[in-house]
């Protein structure tokens, strides 16, 4: 996959990668998806996206390579790759914030590194390819039990962790009304994920209604088009009891429709870092003293969000880049178990070689898209 | 009082009891006030831990400014070249606290692209705007909506290029002279 601008990939042929520090290796990719974010990308609001970059930084494969030092892994593993790139020894790892590591991307302190996500993210390549550098190898990277389904184990390399994450910084307890905004994949799997931890109830905003039929269907939870609502903050204090959601996630970021000052300042004319609509809507949605669970992706620069009422609310934002390796021992138990079923909301699998048309149907949000998988030529086959 | 609350609590799971592994995570202990993280206060020492290895720098790598060097590990897709490597040397003077940090790397990325066609075409490339855009595939799920780009990128082309040649008062030939020669 090779980026050459807003709306514009192709498949292309570039070099093999190669080891470049001693803890590297090189994986054959066998699957990667397409995410919600890396449509930020591909629509150009990403700052520091070069021309030739190749996305992806939901992947697994098997292990072709390995550097000098690098112990946990042998060629032939087959292994899933965490999205977020992290050294396990700077002191953000060591506290498990493994998508804030402070080593491995020199050009923005403020996120960690991350495969196929702008140089603003470390400048790696990513995994919409056939081979992939691995930084790290030892920390990462998690050998596939051999009784998982691949389709399952390159959801857990995003998706399900981000969803589940927006859920537990929800600190949710049994009764719970919990508020998705959002119901790409993430947004789904969060709403799945709400009822682990014990909600009571749990409901889903959107505005594509195959979106929100799938969601019903798959997480199991009420699903509102916002389009139909007249305001949806009053919708959400009327059904309940007027006080508000107790926990609101905000799984769309940078991209919400629903607004229109937001969507020109933010989509069209880039004043603001994305448009903020579903941000806004979880403060404004949520009771006093409640929280809001932001996994949604924004640019790094500025928002308007209501912040006013973040204060006089008494509200606690929670927000991360989701901590995959953290997370991975306790996902893996809940797919093993039947608990998650992650390759449920697999709706698209497409050759690596038609990946701009891939990008273009998640894009416009056609086909009853959900999730899209890129299959490189040799895994084929 | 205690009667209702333990009624409630079981009605909860009773009426949860179709989606499976409801509550197995709930943890009253979950404090919200606090990020994720199992605190260790390690960064109370500052930039103190023992760093990983250096990747070689064998490229230019430009790093920000609100840390002092190059982190262990970096990505060498792309590197910086051209006008657009010129402002995104600029950009990094800048903080990421600072507008034109980022205005400066989106003003590049957008050069960049143009960049991309030159460099297409140096090498014998022609883009192909329609398959890199997947407008096959848009063509087979909503032909109307790709219909409606190329018409509308028509028309505001020909408005543009029309404007270019016969803008009033310019010295500058008009787009009929310009065909006839």
């Amino acid at each position: 996959m090779n980026y050459r601008g807003p709306y514009r990939v192709r498949a292309d042929h570039k070099p093999y990668p190669e080891i470049q520090h001693p803890n590297d290796a090189i994986v054959r990719v066998t699957r990667s998806c397409i995410c919600g974010s890396d449509l930020h990308l591909y629509h150009g609001l990403v700052p520091d996206t070069r021309v030739g970059m190749t996305f992806g930084h939901e992947f697994i494969g098997i292990v072709e390579a390995i550097g000098s030092s690098v112990e946990k892994l042998k060629v032939g593993d087959n292994v899933l790759v965490p999205f977020n790139i992290s050294c396990g020894s700077c002191a953000f790892c060591r506290q498990e914030l493994y998508g804030n590591c402070h080593e491995s991307n020199p050009s923005a302190t403020a996120v960690g590194g991350i495969f196929g996500y702008s140089h603003t993210a470390g400048g790696y390549d990513g995994g919409q390819a056939e081979f992939v550098r691995v930084p790290y190898a030892d920390v990462g990277p998690t050998i596939i039990p051999a009784d998982m389904d691949p389709d399952d184990a390159v959801l857990l390399t995003d998706v399900v962790p981000t969803g589940y994450q927006a859920a537990e910084m929800g600190g949710i307890q049994k009764g719970d009304t919990v508020v998705v905004f959002g119901a790409g994949p993430v947004g789904i799997m969060a709403a799945r994920c709400a009822w682990l931890f014990g909600a009571g109830r749990v409901i889903i905003i959107d505005h594509i209604d195959y979106r929100l039929e799938f969601a019903k269907n798959y997480a199991k939870c009420e699903a509102y088009n916002f389009r139909s609502l007249e305001d949806p903050v009053l919708f959400l204090k009327k059904t309940t009891d007027w006080l508000g959601a107790d926990v609101c996630i905000d799984a769309v970021g940078c991209e919400a429709a629903g607004n229109t000052l937001q969507t020109i300042t933010g989509r069209k004319l880039l004043l603001q870092a994305g448009s903020a609509t579903a941000l806004h809507w979880a403060i404004n949605s949520v009771k006093k003293g409640g929280i809001v669970s932001i996994v949604g992706v924004y640019g790094p620069t500025d928002n308007l969000i209501p912040i006013g009422n973040v204060v006089n609310k008494g509200l606690t934002i929670r927000a991360n880049q989701a901590s995959v390796k953290r997370l991975l021992p306790r996902l893996i138990d809940h797919v093993q178990s039947g608990r998650l079923n992650p390759k449920g909301i697999i709706t698209h699998r497409v050759p690596l070689e038609e990946v701009s048309d891939a990008y273009h149907i998640f894009s416009s949000k056609i086909d009853n898209c959900i999730k899209t998988i890129l299959i490189p030529p040799s895994a084929r086959n | 009082m205690e009667n209702e609350i333990i009624e409630k609590k079981e009605s909860l799971e009773d009426i949860n009891s179709d989606i499976v592994g409801w509550g197995v995570d709930a943890d009253p202990e979950n404090d919200p006030t606090y990020p994720m993280k199992k605190r260790t206060n390690e960064e109370h020492q500052g930039y103190s831990w023992d760093r990983p290895p250096q990747q070689p720098i064998n490229i230019e790598i430009l790093h920000s400014n609100e840390r002092p060097n190059v982190s262990a590990t970096f990505g060498t897709s792309s590197p910086l070249s051209g006008v657009s490597g010129e402002i995104r040397r600029y950009a990094f003077k800048y903080s990421e606290n600072d507008n034109r940090h980022w205005l400066g790397l989106l003003l590049a990325d957008r050069v960049n692209v143009v960049e991309g066609i030159v460099d297409d075409l140096s090498k014998g490339h022609i883009p192909n705007y329609f398959a890199e855009r997947g407008w096959k595939a848009g063509m087979k799920h909503h032909p109307e909506e790709i219909v409606k780009k190329i018409l509308v990128t028509a028309l505001v082309t020909t408005v543009v290029v029309s404007w270019f040649f016969s803008s009033s008062g310019s010295k500058k030939p008009k787009l009929g002279k310009l065909l006839k020669r």
